[in-house]
């Protein structure tokens, strides 16, 4: 397997070569477009947010004072209206998410990098359907969670704990793909190595493969999260409620809001002091984000250190 | 061989580690579900339904917890459908509609063994709204109306409805079907709940959109409740009159809903306790209190009060409840 790889590289950067060789000059004009062509891509993605987000902050920034954070939603006061029960909300819902898909995304990333054996038509079909899952519409997840985790199966109750299961769910797929890239950048050298030292399977992926592919799966993390967070449409079907004025009392009881749920009810209302309040929360979520990936990336950094 | 029982010990012990999930959670679950029955006394009552009930509800609820801080009340907006969906599963205390219960969600009631009632606590209506700059359309009468809604039209632009009309082509927006404006309109319109027709741009449960998209097209139209076009005044849009039952053109209006002559799109809106709920004292308290202070709410969340008769109506249904 690994030796096709290197075979198929090196075959590759042969016909590079000879191309080179052949015709550097009408690479010329063909390798400026393509830098074009690329940086035009990165400049739509990044005006697209910035437009977004200056945007929301200009039409919310009245609104982006103390109260946003330490008033509970109101709708006979929107000028005070604040969103703490929902920032409470978001806060548990995405611990949740995160002590639930980490352990269970790194394990089957685990399983099917380190111990599965690909030729076995089994795996395969697991590998192809993670692959699948990552394309199905949230609103399905949102389904599937009303039905078995709500519902039936799990049977949590309206409660915010099944609003994390449900977005561990919708974003496990994203977390088992980048941490199995994580571990396929893991060179195999220190693999053999740690056998030819008499490790077990088990001790060369804990004490060798696990940490160096660290950072890797810190990454794919990250983008499950920022998925996670904005989801709105699962979180109404699995019971978050669009208007509660107290925090929830834990994972497991209570009534919960979360930010994108508060942002989509106050945003449908037609009174201006409501819109200004959806999009000062817009703006209030993509903090949130901000910080929760900011740590991570700390997190980060610290395990880079193993960087070989 | 080895690396197949390897595996599957991994997977085992990650199944016994989500069965062990699965226990746990519903043992949550289970003190929860008692908590709840004893939390009765200090207090929850769980409202969902009809987005356009819902700024009722949550304007009482915040009054009622100013006086009430012990009790913690919740509003969902699931829509009328969406809302007795999950009444008639026990999951909620009091339903919020926009338009009576239906056969079908009585039934799905019935089978559940849930037992409700049905108190009005506002008026409303459903205004159609155009264009500050339309100026063909004035006063709509409900045949009329139906020659556009209908699921069989077939007028893709204004001329096809009256030859006098500019050429231009028809775009209409409405909220969709878990909303009980939906089912009010397409009935009080076309005759029968559901009937519209296919290309109408749906905007949800977001009344709010039928407003933007009307202001943005001179030859749209679309139909929401009136307490949102009075909000929207600043927008560049203008509600139609109606011709109602005795030929007459009538602005939606407080008064012309209040009396009646705004029809047929006025209407009243109601508040669905159920049996289990009212033995509760915080859902009775919740209800006479939303009744009491009728006028004060109806004016925050824009409804039109009930009238006299309404009021005393609603009020000797609760009182008989409260009394049970």
């Amino acid at each position: 397997m690994m030796s096709t790889r290197a075979e198929k590289a090196s075959t590759a950067a042969r016909d590079t070569t000879r191309r080179i060789a052949m015709g550097k000059r009408s690479g010329i004009w063909k390798e400026e477009l393509f830098k074009y062509v690329l940086i035009l891509c990165i400049v739509i993605a990044f005006v697209t947010l910035l437009a977004l987000i200056i945007h929301s902050a200009w039409l919310g920034r009245s609104r982006l004072d103390l109260n946003l954070i330490t008033q509970m939603p109101s709708t006979l006061d929107p000028e005070t209206s604040g969103m703490q029960s929902a920032i409470w909300g978001t806060v548990i819902l995405m611990v949740g998410v995160l002590v639930t898909v980490v352990p269970l995304g790194i394990s089957a990333a685990v399983y099917l990098e380190e111990y599965a054996d690909t030729e076995r038509w089994w795996n395969r079909f697991i590998e192809l359907n993670i692959q699948n899952l990552a394309a199905v519409p949230s609103i399905v997840f949102g389904i599937l969670g009303l039905a078995y985790v709500v519902r039936e199966g799990f049977a949590f109750g309206p409660v915010a704990y099944a609003g994390s299961l449900t977005l561990a769910m919708l974003v496990l797929p994203t977390v088992i793909l980048a941490s199995r890239e994580a571990l396929k950048a893991v060179p195999d050298s220190i693999r053999q190595a740690s056998y030819g030292m008499g490790a077990t399977r088990w001790q060369t992926v804990w004490h060798q493969v696990l940490p160096v592919a660290v950072p890797g799966m810190i990454t794919g993390t990250i983008l499950a999260m920022s998925r996670a967070i904005g989801e709105t449409a699962p979180l109404l079907l699995v019971g978050a409620t669009t208007f509660v004025t107290f925090n929830p009392d834990s994972a497991f009881s209570g009534a919960y809001t979360a930010i994108p749920v508060q942002i989509f009810q106050w945003a449908s209302r037609p009174q201006p002091e409501f819109r200004e309040l959806a999009a000062a929360g817009v703006i209030l979520l993509i903090a949130v984000l901000l910080i929760m990936n900011s740590a991570a990336i700390w997190l980060r950094n610290r395990y880079s250190r193993y960087d070989l | 061989m080895r690396t197949f029982g390897r595996s599957t010990a991994i997977l085992s012990i990650a199944t016994l580690a989500l069965v062990g999930c699965g226990d746990g959670g519903e043992e949550g679950e289970a003190e929860t579900g008692t908590e709840e029955g004893g939390n009765g006394a200090s207090g929850q009552v769980t409202i969902d339904g009809s987005s356009t009930v819902a700024p009722l509800g949550e304007a009482a609820a915040e009054m009622f917890m100013e006086e009430n801080p012990d009790v913690q009340v919740t509003v969902g907006t699931s829509g009328t459908g969406g809302g007795f969906e999950s009444f008639c599963r026990g999951e909620t205390d009091i339903s919020e509609a926009s338009r009576s219960i239906s056969d079908e969600e009585i039934a799905a009631c019935d089978e559940a063994g849930i037992a409700y009632e049905e108190i009005g606590v506002a008026n409303d209506a459903i205004s159609l709204i155009v264009n500050e700059e339309n100026d063909f359309l004035q006063c709509a009468s409900v045949e009329e109306l139906s020659e556009v809604w209908n699921q069989d039209s077939e007028a893709t632009n204004w001329s096809d409805i009256d030859p006098s009309y500019p050429d231009e082509p028809i775009e209409l927006y409405g909220p969709g079907t878990d909303s009980g404006t939906f089912d009010y309109f397409t009935e009080a319109i076309n005759g029968e709940e559901g009937n519209i027709r296919a290309d109408y741009n749906d905007i949800g449960e977001d009344d709010f959109a039928a407003i933007t998209g009307t202001s943005g097209n001179e030859f749209a139209m679309a139909f929401v409740p009136l307490s949102y076009t009075i909000e929207a005044e600043a927008e560049p849009i203008r509600t139609l009159e109606i011709e109602n039952e005795d030929g007459d053109c009538v602005e939606p209006a407080t008064e012309t809903v209040q009396d009646g002559s705004y029809n047929p799109l006025g209407r009243q809106l109601f508040m669905y306790p159920s049996d289990l709920a009212l033995e509760r004292t915080e859902v009775q308290d919740f209800l006479a209190f939303t009744l009491e202070n009728n006028e004060a709410l109806a004016e925050a969340a824009n409804f039109i009060p009930l009238t006299e008769d309404q009021a005393t109506e609603a009020q000797a249904t609760v009182d008989e409840l409260a009394g049970n």
